[in-house]
């Protein structure tokens, strides 16, 4: 972790239970996107799930948060088959936060925030002391709490995914999966979101699993890298050397120099020029990164 | 800082005041129903013939005609209201309603087969519109492949078909003879004029079997508005859920229509209203329910006023729903849809 935490806020100090997946085969329809895939998220830390465009990395998220059955192979939070889990209290203990979560037109902070509060109350259950806590601590810890009594569509995109994690947040799961939390949000707001995960990481020990498409700020945020192609996880572990040049033309086809981070010394992923297609003009200074001829992964990093 | 429970409370005691007065409104609009009209009765004599003075023609009025008939319209717009408002909450557009997407027409165009071809009659027709509407609300799921049901595939796919059931209902009442299709006009637009007590049970039965699932929708509905994903997140069977809230919705639509007819517009309307007095965002259901009872019971009320009392309930929805649609649609601030 690269980020100076705040001040401790009064966490939780069980640790977070494991969540892992044996032989995991997951398809749409006739189509096997995932292949008896064996994965364990290490419980406490923050984990990237990296790779190119379909190349499983979101139906992974989807399958190990019962958002999307697997044909085959079980998802075990601390060795028990989350199928067999009550929905509820799974939903107590795991969150997850989707690519794109819709709300109804008009919604508050305060009410959508509240929702989140669903897993913990009965049918007529009343607003507990407990929930007052959780949804006040979600707001401050997003710094969501001035915009409260706002209507969500009002927010900015930024101020809107800090509001959605508020709502997760309020859920007090031990284990958070967000899928690309970072999607339609520029630079600044990349860095804010995925340093108010890491916070929540080290001061409530939530285990963190995300999607990113930012190769350079995986490795930036991420205590455990998991690099996939084709279904498979080709790599993981700790980004420092995980994330290697032969790694990222497995991954992405695309032939890269991994350099330092000259900020945080993580790896920083740095494309080559294209070797091929010399029709294409391209810029004669060296080491520039080649943005328009790369599939996506690191465009949106250029400010 | 205000708290998150005194938001959360505001908002709360909002919709009970709106709900509090669309509920005095119904009163007013049920006291003039039964106290006006061709045979006034002061409110002295009324309140004497409930309390069971007055003479047999009083009685007659109040217990035979006027209650049965206020009651039918209290039922079954709060049923119509209460249908919108799932269907809507669950789609989440202001658009879904059991008459547009098709429903409403399912259950009259197999009411009208029961009562003119089969030749049926009372609960027997009620049971005849479950099935109409059950029927196209399956349809409809398969045809637009939305197994979840949301989307706007659905509604397009609601709207094919109730232009197919009123195709349906406008060939049979051609073939109908002349005095029958007097009778199947009732099935194009729908009244509350031929209520007895045997009707206001009906739909009474059908409200009180969904209640239990209405009151589970309230709570479940603001969970699943969120979509699939978030809704599994926070533990929520969400394809489950939304099963029980579709048939809930198309129970409470068939168990109104099956009576009234296809009365237009409340089931659109009613949430729509609703919604804006309490705030956006919310399913609004209790407040929905009463506001589909006032308007059904306001319309009626003007039915048997206006020209001599001859032209049917849904005839007045239809023209206070459609403007008052337009102007809502007009007036709300852009993205406010629902």
């Amino acid at each position: 972790m690269t980020t100076v935490p705040p001040p401790v806020e009064p966490g939780r100090s069980a640790p977070a239970p494991t969540l892992s997946a044996t032989g995991l085969t997951v398809a749409y329809d006739a189509l096997t996107v995932i292949d008896s895939l064996d994965v364990t998220i290490p419980p406490g830390q923050v984990t990237a799930i990296v790779g190119a465009n379909a190349c499983g990395k979101s139906t992974l998220l989807k399958a190990l948060s019962r958002l999307h059955q697997p044909v085959r192979g079980t998802v075990h939070l601390d060795g028990q088959d989350i199928t067999s889990i009550a929905r509820k209290r799974l939903a107590q203990v795991l969150a997850v936060l989707p690519q794109q979560p819709t709300a109804p037109d008009g919604v508050t902070v305060a009410d959508l925030v509240s929702r989140g509060r669903h897993p913990h109350r009965s049918l007529f259950g009343r607003w507990s002391p407990a929930d007052e806590a959780a949804v006040t601590q979600a707001l401050a810890l997003t710094d969501t709490t001035e915009l409260a009594h706002r209507p969500l569509s009002e927010l900015s995109g930024g101020q809107r995914q800090r509001v959605w994690i508020a709502m997760v947040l309020a859920q007090d799961p031990h284990v958070m999966l967000l899928d690309e939390p970072t999607t339609f949000l520029d630079l600044h707001h990349q860095i804010e979101v995925l340093d108010l995960l890491a916070h929540l990481n080290t001061t409530r020990g939530t285990t963190i699993v995300m999607v990113l498409h930012e190769l350079n700020l995986a490795a930036r945020y991420a205590d455990h890298l998991i690099v996939m192609a084709g279904g498979r996880i080709i790599a993981q572990g700790d980004p420092q050397t995980t994330l290697t040049s032969s790694i990222v033309k497995q991954a992405f086809t695309l032939d890269a120099l991994v350099i330092k981070d000259p900020v945080t010394g993580t790896p920083l992923v740095v494309p080559e020029r294209p070797s091929h297609g010399t029709t294409r003009h391209r810029d004669t200074t060296p080491h520039t990164p080649e943005t328009a001829s790369q599939p996506g992964a690191t465009q949106k990093e250029l400010p | 800082m205000t708290s998150i429970a005194t938001l959360l409370h505001a908002a709360r005691r909002r919709a009970i005041t709106v709900t509090a007065f669309l509920l005095a409104a119904v009163i007013a609009v049920a006291l003039i129903t039964v106290m006006t009209g061709k045979y006034p009765l002061s409110v002295p004599e009324f309140f004497g013939v409930i309390a069971g003075q007055g003479n047999a023609l009083d009685q007659y009025i109040v217990f035979g005609v006027r209650l049965p008939r206020l009651l039918l319209g209290v039922l079954a717009g709060a049923s119509l209201g209460l249908a919108g408002a799932l269907f809507q909450s669950l789609l989440l557009n202001p658009l879904a309603s059991p008459d547009l997407l098709g429903i409403s027409g399912g259950a009259a165009t197999a009411a009208i087969i029961a009562t003119l071809i089969l030749g049926w009659a009372g609960p027997l027709v009620t049971l005849a519109a479950f099935g109409g509407a059950f029927l196209i609300a399956a349809l409809i799921i398969a045809a637009s492949r939305s197994g979840t049901g949301s989307g706007h595939r659905l509604i397009l796919t609601g709207v094919g078909f109730a232009f197919l059931t009123s195709a349906v209902i406008g060939f049979i009442i051609k073939r109908a003879q002349i005095n029958e299709a007097q009778s199947a006009l009732f099935w194009t637009i729908g009244s509350v004029a031929n209520s007895s007590w045997t009707s206001v049970t009906l739909v009474g039965v059908t409200l009180i079997v969904a209640l239990p699932a209405v009151i589970y929708a309230s709570r479940v509905l603001p969970i699943i508005q969120m979509g699939p994903a978030s809704a599994v997140s926070l533990g929520v069977h969400d394809a489950r859920a939304r099963r029980i809230l579709v048939v809930t919705a198309v129970l409470l639509a068939s168990g109104a229509v099956a009576v009234v007819g296809p009365i237009s517009f409340v089931a659109l309307c009613a949430p729509a209203v609703a919604r804006r007095a309490i705030g956006y965002g919310t399913a609004a259901l209790t407040a929905s329910a009463c506001a589909g009872a006032l308007m059904l019971t306001a319309s009626d009320l003007a039915a048997q006023n206006l020209f001599g009392g001859a032209v049917p309930t849904g005839v007045i929805t239809g023209a206070i729903g459609a403007p008052y649609l337009l102007w809502l649609l007009g007036s709300s601030t852009k993205g406010h849809s629902l």
